[in-house]
């Protein structure tokens, strides 16, 4: 019997204390929401980084683009192959593009965007500020004079927010399109007919809560992304929990707000 | 290239440094630095790693904030400044990074273009074509105008990296770690460039390393910075010419001897 490996063995690590790890929690808050704040202070003040803003919109929109596609398509086709046969049960398929588009239009549509954007841009985002952080290119920007907060922070937050609900409409469309094509196929409905019955049951607050969504995941990713990238540290160890926080923290944040914002439209509907 | 005859002016201080202090948590880095850095002077700071050089160079370029002590840069005291003021400041400090620091997502051109169009508005084209030119001409890498910094060898990023602080012609030169990782004929290539730098852009220059050939081949005065302090401030032989045991081992190891 082995005694010696069992004596030399290291002592089990002892983690940070609960009461630590509460104190640490309420530091990153705090931290968060100051990063918040300078945001808001420095994102509309002059000079404004617009030929930078252009950029990082059209790498959000291209990062994500073909995901988005597939996965809205499937999703749109998937939720209708699967919500038939309850409908069926009652007799009432004719209301599948009404419960399609409802589902679509209110959840599905920002919330699987947001999703996907969380997993391609908010990780791109911190890994990218973060290996800059690391090899002390973000220093080398504010020694020369400029402000890199403003150039890759700003820039970057103002991007996604913009972007977000230009994809997050696309994939409306294309869940829809992923929707007629199942329906059409086992009802044989045209797509005048499916279109016309897709808005019927959808209201002005529909689209404002979704939009809404839309705007606050896409803000959400990019400042969860630019605070995680911002404030790397430890290397390139740092580099890879920063990309992890962002989509970690990004898609908790997500399914936290959408809770928050259908609450807030149910009470306009 | 032997170090070429400077003309410094020894009544006109452009850094000035008085007990500055810096601890990270329970350990004290800098414990009460003195430092004057003259107009047109090559000031080399000499230690070893982790002994709080590169500190020292983040808080007087205003990247750290200085727990004690006060730090004046063309008598603007950094810890009290306002951050345009700061801003407007750094233009006039050059800083070359130990791992130089360039835009990996942009080629070397756009790398020295990057700060010249941001701190020089209504700058034309034309203007700024024949600074980026210039500036690849005094490092002698004309030929990387186009390229990646991921294509460029760790001597030529050196040199990229001292060409986009040169571009906003600066006064004062921050070297941190000019040669680690350094073959040592790259290494006598960028001394050599240090020692042009000051003679063609006549600027006063704070170098930062352990490299012995660096501090002697560059340094017009040399700070030795042991536990903390500045314990040996002289000319290279007056530093080394000691019997003091934490300064001789670093002189007897160094391959110089």
């Amino acid at each position: 019997m082995n005694t010696a490996s069992k004596s030399t063995a290291p002592a089990a690590k002892k983690g940070p204390s609960f009461k630590r790890r509460l104190s640490n929690a309420f530091v990153s808050l705090y931290d968060i929401n100051k990063f918040i704040l300078r945001f808001f202070r420095e994102a509309f003040l002059p000079p404004f980084e617009l030929k930078e803003v252009v950029r990082q919109c059209y790498e959000t929109g291209v990062r994500s683009f073909t995901l988005i596609t597939l996965t809205g398509f499937i999703t749109g086709l998937i939720f209708t192959k699967q919500s038939r046969p309850s409908l069926s049960n009652f007799g009432a398929q004719s209301w599948l593009p009404s419960l399609v588009s409802i589902a679509i239009m209110r959840a599905l549509a920002p919330l699987v965007t947001a999703l996907i954007a969380a997993g391609k841009v908010g990780s791109s985002i911190g890994a990218e500020l973060g290996s800059m952080r690391v090899t002390e290119q973000i220093d080398a920007m504010e020694v020369s004079g400029t402000k890199p907060f403003k150039f890759l922070v700003c820039t970057r937050v103002l991007a996604t927010t913009l972007t977000l609900p230009i994809l997050a409409t696309y994939t409306a469309f294309v869940a829809l399109l992923g929707g007629y094509v199942n329906v059409s196929v086992n009802e044989g409905t045209s797509y005048t007919t499916f279109m016309e019955q897709v808005f019927e049951p959808l209201t002005f607050v529909d689209f404002v809560a979704s939009l809404s969504k839309s705007i606050v995941f896409g803000f959400t990713i990019g400042i969860v992304g630019c605070y995680q990238g911002y404030y790397s540290t430890k290397g390139t160890e740092g580099v890879g929990k920063a990309a992890n926080g962002a989509v970690v923290t990004a898609m908790f944040l997500i399914f936290v707000e959408e809770i928050l914002i259908v609450q807030i439209a149910g009470w306009f509907r | 290239m032997e170090k070429g005859k400077t003309n410094i002016d020894y009544k006109n201080p452009v850094i000035v440094v008085r007990g500055l202090e810096k601890a990270f948590d329970d350990y004290r880095v800098l414990r009460g630095i003195d430092l004057d850095l003259y107009q047109e002077e090559n000031l080399v700071v000499l230690g070893r790693s982790g002994s709080g050089k590169s500190v020292l160079i983040k808080i007087i370029s205003g990247l750290l904030k200085a727990d004690k002590g006060e730090v004046m840069v063309f008598g603007n005291d950094i810890s009290t400044i306002t951050d345009m003021e700061l801003q407007e400041l750094r233009i006039r400090i050059g800083f070359s990074f130990q791992n130089s620091a360039l835009y990996d997502s942009m080629t070397v051109r756009k790398n020295l273009e990057f700060p010249l169009v941001r701190n020089r508005k209504g700058i034309t084209r034309k203007e700024i074509n024949t600074s980026v030119e210039s500036v690849l001409d005094a490092v002698g890498l004309s030929q990387t105008i186009n390229q990646m910094p991921s294509e460029l060898s760790g001597g030529q990023r050196k040199r990229i990296g001292i060409a986009r602080t040169l571009i906003l012609k600066p006064e004062i030169m921050l070297y941190d770690e000019p040669t680690a990782g350094l073959d040592p004929i790259t290494c006598i290539e960028i001394n050599d460039l240090i020692n042009e730098v000051q003679q063609r852009f006549h600027t006063s220059s704070i170098i930062i390393t352990h490299d012995l050939t660096c501090a002697k081949s560059t340094g017009d005065r040399i700070a030795m910075l042991l536990d903390g302090q500045f314990q040996r401030v002289g000319s290279f032989d007056e530093v080394f010419n000691t019997s003091d045991e934490r300064v001789k081992p670093f002189f007897e190891y160094n391959f110089i001897q």
